[in-house]
Formats: structure tokens, C-alpha cells, sequence
């Protein structure tokens, strides 16, 4: 017998295409759902041949979010492949562009993406339940969340030159520009505004989390394994550092994993349905090993995370949990604010370095090792980029594990929880539609380079029965 | 021994120049501007890229202007509607005929190619793209060799044998197959005649042939053979 099927295609205000099919019983409840990624973009093959040089702009082309972060990995496998220690000042620079990478990512998935849906409304007026929406009824919160993701993206172009794919900037053994006085002292002064903003959205958000004590219980709401980078001292990290898992119990399963082994811990299934791989945990077996990354990942599994403002933001987060881990897929959206915070905290110790200036950017080496792996959090999860090279530096194999994939499990457990409770099939309206795509763009996840135009994608869901016949059918 | 003076019309702008000058040479003396990419002053003209294609009055084919000498009374147009059209086929023969992906191209924004290709309007590629998946040669100590960008204009070749005199790089096959090769088609690092002098890498138009780690703004140097022959003669 054919199973009823109802498909969500695509799923709109995320990155990329993607579909959500959820399987009905006979008596209409919900069986599954599966998120299924329809893109193919076949990186791994076509950086067979080139020079390991070249990686960091081809695997940037990836993603038009999140380019710096593609950047990091792979600039970190290079400097792997001719085995340096790059200089201070260097990855200072690294990490500053990546601050402003995470602050204008997080700032388009609050403001831009997430926001109609959390302000305007699951129900609202779909044909406003957009950017412009939000403007129309919280101008002055609108005009602060696009402030904020400028101000990131000034920080990638001050630094790197522009503001999307600066892939020449950035270099194996370093970076090739440095910060001049003008531009640091314009961030300098820039950033107080941005701090403040978000210290409102934070404080307004804080305030508004009761409204949403439904969603919070049934949004992806369910135990699992936690991994992200942290710091010696297991505080919260973005770029190097070492891997952390936390159970689903709040313990420590394993503690300053070295990325370059992540193959030894981490599996990659496949599924014939989706062209996303499912990567899991090696120790705990698939699909058991079920691990969510990305900011509410990451503030799980840190300590702590090293700044003051965002010190005291990260230990009220965690009371949300038990034993500090915050299960719900919902609070990706707090975890992401106070990730920001802590992005402007650091961006300002950062500017603030004596070194920051040097022009000593840049060791310059040749090839030394035939195998690199570099890691860091990208603002939707761990991104690991590995790659042999042959002894005269042409990439001859690649893995990528792109942040969103890790992430995979965990898409099709919350939109199966959230298809389960808002989903009455012999009744399908636009607002429990839009909860499940909701909790999809909950996750952020980034499934290509490209962004839908906001608001107005077309959406067609049709209910079909065990005879193939369409009985219901919502366009929109 | 005196040379002899040629009387020309250039878009309708009266020019004398030696005899034995090419139209090419005329029209840049004169401030006149002719798009071209394997012309290189103080190299052998070629006539291999077919961008300086001008129209010369009562005759109906084209002519390429680096290699055609001046002529009495000749009438030259190197602006038409005609000349346009076929400029911008010719671009983008030259790019769908290799993998030119100028995002990851060590050449972007010091392209001659590119920059050509921006200043004729050539703003998407006609035909289908070939994107080879020629092997890249980066074994020598600096040097490097990524076929899949060259346009096969040559310059390399006759800097490398006219300018250094070794003539470490030559041609192999024919038409749009044709590769620029070291030696006899051996890896650069086997090279027994090439003397690192980095010339090729200094007139190459495009990012084919390229110093590790060095941004071509640096590298690229249009005036090497005129230098190098200039001071030869000293």
C-alpha cells in the first residue's frame, strides 16, 4: 500500500532547497517525516588536481553565508599540509573576521529569517510573515537587526577587503593584508552601537520566551549528544581549539578530541532518500548516535565562555536545562544571541590587541605533510575540511563535513516531534505547515550558497491518499 | 640608411609611421586603441588570439592587426558594430574553450583576459563550456603550469626562446587541443634548459603559468622583453 505523503517543497527562509515529507497512517496521525536535501554540488570531486593553495576560495564558493568559516577550515588544513605555526597577529586577524562572519550569520537567522515567524506569529499573514512584515509592525527592532548584521559584515570587509567570498585575502601560513589604524578604529567605534543592540534584542527575547512555552516543549525538543570546539579550559571556541561531547545527561563523554581525528569518531551513513550525509557517533552506534551542533551545541558543551557579559548571559542559559543542557531545538535562537554578544566582547579584545596591527601576517612555507585537516565553528556548527595532497601540493582526495550535516539526525527527529503535534492531516492549514518548516529554520541550517527571496516562495503541499489521489491541497 | 615613411588613415585619422610597422604598432604609437592579447611589444607577432582584428576599406575579409603591415594609402577601421561582435565571439571562444572560473583564479582582477572581456561587454559565455580537467604542473620550486586557464597566445613561448634563448617552452598538437610544453613534454622539475628566469610567468595574459605565493600585480611584468632586448643592445 502506498503511504500518505504530504510534501513540503521547498522549505522557504532557510539556505538552500531542501523538502519536508511527512508520512501519514491510515487514521492520518503522523508516522515520520523526512527532511530531505535535494542540492548536489560535488566539491569533493571537482578539487581533485587543484593546488592545495587554491582550496580556501574554491571550498568558500560553497556557502554566501557563511564563506569566512569555509575560509578558516580550510586555510587551517593548509597550514597543516606545509606544517607552520602562524604568526600572532595573523590569527588574531582569523579570528576577528570570524566574529564578524558569526555576527552578521546570527543576525540574518534572528532578524531576517526567524523573527517574523517568533514576533508576527506561526499563524500570521504569510504574505507578511517576512523581513518587510517585521518592519511594518517593529520598525525601530527591524532597522536594529539589519545595524547589527552590517556591522558584521564590516568587520569581514575592513578586514579581508570585501564583504562575500575575500578568499584572497586569507592564505596558507597567514593572511596577506594586515589591519591598517583607520579601519581598526573604525570598528572601534562601531561597536558600542552593536553591543547595545544586542544587549536589547537579548533582554527583549528574555522577556518574550514565556509567550512561547508550547513551542519551546514541542520544538525539537528532545535529548541527545552535544559536540563543539572549546578551549583549553573548556571554554567556548570558534576557530582551533579541541572537540568536546556532551551526553545526553550533561556528562562529559569524551573531552579535547583532536579534530585531525574526527574520522575515528565520527561515522558518515548515507541515506538513497537524501543527497545530505548522516554523520553519527562512532562510539554510540547509527542512528543512536544522534549529535546536534551549532550555537546551542556549543553553549552546552562549554564551561564557560570567557568573556564577562557573555559569562553572565551563559550560566542564566543554562539553568533553562537540566544539568546545564538545553534540550530544546527552540533555544537555538537565545543560544545564538548570546553567542553574538560574546562575538562583540571578543571582537573588541581583539581590536584592542597591541598586535593587532603588526604586518608580520604571514609564514610562508612549502609543502611538508600530504594530509591536512583544519576545524572550526561555523555559525551553524563544527565545519571540518580534510585533504591529501600530493607531493607537489595537488589536492589528490577532500572530506568536507559541512556544519548543517552534522545536524542531520537531528532535523528529521524535530520535524518527525513537530509534524507529530501541530500536523492533523484530515485538516491541513498554512500554520502548522509553517511550524514545521519553523523548526527547520530553527536549526539555520545552510544547505547551499543560495537564499531564497524571502516571503513569497511558492509552497504547495498536497495530501494524497493510499489510491494516489490528491484529497487535500494548500498553495500559498 | 634612411627608412622609409608609410602614409595611413586610422578611423579616419591621418598617421605616418616606418615602413614595416604593423597596424598594431601604429595605432598604439598613435593612441589608438585595438584590443589584443598575444601581441607583446619586443616578441615576434603571432596573430594566435585574433582579438586585434581590424577592418581595412575595400576589402571584405579581416585582417589581423599585429601581423599586417602598414601600406600606403591604406584606410584602416578598428571600430565597427561588425568588429564588436566578432570581438566579444572571440572572448568567449577563448572562454568556453578551457576552465576559466575567474572566483579562483589566481589572476582575478590582473587578468588581461578578464579585463578584456569586462571592457567589450562580454558579460556570459555563448557557447558550451569545454571545463578540461588538464593535470596542473607544480613541480618545480616556484613555477607553476595550470593548462586549463591557457589561451594559447604564446607569449611564453617566444619570451622563454627570443628574450632568455633557451626555448625550454614549446607547443605540442594542434587547434584548441595544442599545450604549452617544457622540454619534451616533461615535467618542469625534469627540466634541463628552463633557467628559472620566471619571463614566462611575467608576460602570461592570463593565470596559467604563475609564482607561487606571489600576487601576479607583482609578478606581472608587460614590458620584460622590451626591457631585457633594450638593454641587450646597450
Amino acid at each position: 500500500m502506498n503511504p500518505k505523503v504530504i510534501t513540503i517543497h521547498p522549505v522557504t527562509r532557510i539556505e538552500g532547497h531542501a523538502k519536508v515529507s511527512i508520512f501519514l497512517n491510515d487514521d492520518n496521525s503522523v508516522r515520520d517525516a523526512r527532511f530531505q536535501v535535494i542540492d548536489f554540488r560535488g566539491f569533493e570531486k571537482f578539487c581533485d588536481g587543484r593546488p592545495f593553495y587554491e582550496m580556501p576560495s574554491i571550498t568558500a564558493r560553497a556557502c554566501g553565508i557563511c564563506p569566512v568559516s569555509h575560509l578558516l577550515a580550510s586555510a587551517q588544513a593548509c597550514d597543516e599540509v606545509v606544517r607552520v605555526n602562524i604568526p600572532y597577529t595573523a590569527e588574531l586577524l582569523r579570528r576577528l573576521i570570524h566574529m564578524g562572519q558569526l555576527i552578521q550569520s546570527h543576525a540574518l537567522n534572528f532578524f531576517h529569517l526567524s523573527a517574523p515567524d517568533l514576533l508576527l506569529g506561526m499563524d500570521s499573514e504569510p504574505s507578511k510573515r517576512n523581513i518587510l512584515g517585521l518592519a511594518a509592525e517593529y520598525p525601530e527592532l527591524a532597522r536594529k537587526g539589519i545595524r547589527l548584521r552590517k556591522f558584521g559584515q564590516e568587520i569581514i570587509e575592513n578586514v579581508a577587503g570585501k564583504r562575500i567570498h575575500s578568499g584572497d585575502w586569507i592564505v596558507p601560513g597567514g593572511v596577506k593584508v594586515p589591519l591598517n589604524r583607520e579601519k581598526r578604529d573604525y570598528l572601534k567605534n562601531n561597536l558600542p552601537e552593536a553591543l547595545k543592540v544586542t544587549q536589547e534584542t537579548l533582554a527583549m527575547w528574555k522577556n518574550y520566551l514565556p509567550k512561547f512555552e508550547e513551542d519551546i516543549e514541542n520544538f525539537g525538543n528532545f535529548p541527545s549528544y552535544y559536540m563543539g570546539l572549546v578551549t583549553h579550559s573548556g571554554g567556548l571556541e570558534h576557530y582551533r581549539g579541541t572537540l568536546r561531547v556532551v551526553a545526553p545527561d550533561g556528562s562529559i563523554m569524551a573531552d579535547h578530541l583532536n579534530p585531525q581525528k574526527y574520522h575515528e569518531y565520527i561515522g558518515e551513513a548515507s541515506e538513497d532518500w537524501s543527497y545530505m550525509k548522516f554523520p553519527y557517533l562512532k562510539k554510540v552506534g547509527y542512528p543512536e548516535g544522534l549529535y546536534r551542533v551549532g550555537a546551542l551545541a556549543r553553549l552546552n558543551v562549554a564551561s564557560h565562555c570567557g568573556t564577562p557579559l557573555a559569562d553572565e548571559e551563559l550560566k542564566e542559559f543554562k539553568k533553562l536545562g537540566k544539568d546545564g543542557v538545553v534540550t530544546s531545538t527552540f533555544h537555538y535562537h537565545y543560544a545564538r544571541l548570546i553567542e553574538t554578544l560574546f562575538c562583540l566582547e571578543r571582537t573588541k579584545e581583539i581590536l584592542e590587541d597591541s598586535e593587532v596591527l603588526s604586518d608580520n601576517i604571514w609564514a610562508k612555507a612549502s609543502v611538508s605533510s600530504s594530509e591536512g585537516v583544519g576545524v572550526a565553528e561555523a555559525p551553524r556548527g563544527t565545519l571540518i575540511h580534510h585533504y591529501r595532497v600530493d607531493k607537489n601540493g595537488l589536492i589528490t582526495w577532500t572530506n568536507m563535513i559541512i556544519a548543517t550535516e552534522h545536524n542531520n539526525l537531528a532535523f528529521n527527529k524535530a520535524v518527525t516531534q513537530v509534524a507529530k503535534k501541530y500536523v492533523k492531516a484530515n485538516k491541513l492549514h498554512e500554520g502548522m505547515l509553517n511550524r514545521v518548516e519553523a523548526v527547520v529554520r530553527a536549526f539555520d541550517p545552510c544547505l547551499s550558497c543560495a537564499t531564497h527571496a524571502v516571503g513569497n516562495m511558492p509552497l504547495e503541499v498536497q495530501l494524497v491518499n493510499s489510491e494516489g489521489k490528491v484529497v487535500d491541497r494548500i498553495v500559498r | 640608411m634612411t627608412t622609409k615613411t608609410v602614409s595611413l588613415k586610422i578611423d579616419g585619422h591621418d598617421i605616418s609611421v616606418q615602413e614595416g610597422t604593423s597596424i598594431l604598432e601604429a595605432a598604439i604609437e598613435n593612441g589608438i586603441d585595438i584590443p589584443h592579447l598575444c601581441f607583446l611589444e619586443g616578441l615576434t607577432k603571432t596573430g594566435a588570439c585574433r582579438l586585434c582584428l581590424v577592418e581595412l576599406k575595400g576589402q571584405a575579409k579581416l585582417f589581423a592587426s599585429c601581423s599586417t603591415p602598414v601600406s600606403d594609402g591604406m584606410e584602416v577601421i578598428t571600430d565597427s558594430v561588425k568588429l564588436k561582435e566578432y570581438r566579444k565571439k572571440t572572448i568567449q571562444l577563448l572562454l568556453s574553450e578551457r576552465t576559466h572560473v575567474c572566483s579562483v583564479c589566481v589572476a582575478n582582477k590582473n587578468c588581461e583576459l578578464q579585463a578584456l572581456a569586462d571592457k567589450l561587454g562580454v558579460d556570459h559565455v555563448a557557447y558550451e563550456r569545454e571545463w578540461t580537467g588538464e593535470k596542473v604542473d607544480s613541480s618545480h620550486p616556484f613555477l607553476v603550469i595550470d593548462r586549463n586557464r591557457c589561451i594559447l597566445c604564446t607569449r611564453c613561448v617566444r619570451v622563454c626562446d627570443e628574450v632568455e634563448g633557451v626555448h625550454a617552452l614549446d607547443l605540442k598538437l594542434r587547434g584548441k587541443d595544442s599545450q604549452i610544453i617544457v622540454d619534451f613534454d616533461d615535467s618542469w622539475a625534469n627540466s634541463t634548459s628552463c633557467t628559472s628566469c620566471r619571463k614566462c610567468a611575467k608576460v602570461c595574459p592570463v593565470g596559467a603559468i604563475y609564482v607561487e605565493g606571489e600576487p601576479l600585480s607583482q609578478t606581472k611584468d608587460r614590458n620584460i622583453a622590451n626591457f631585457v632586448l633594450s638593454r641587450r643592445k646597450k
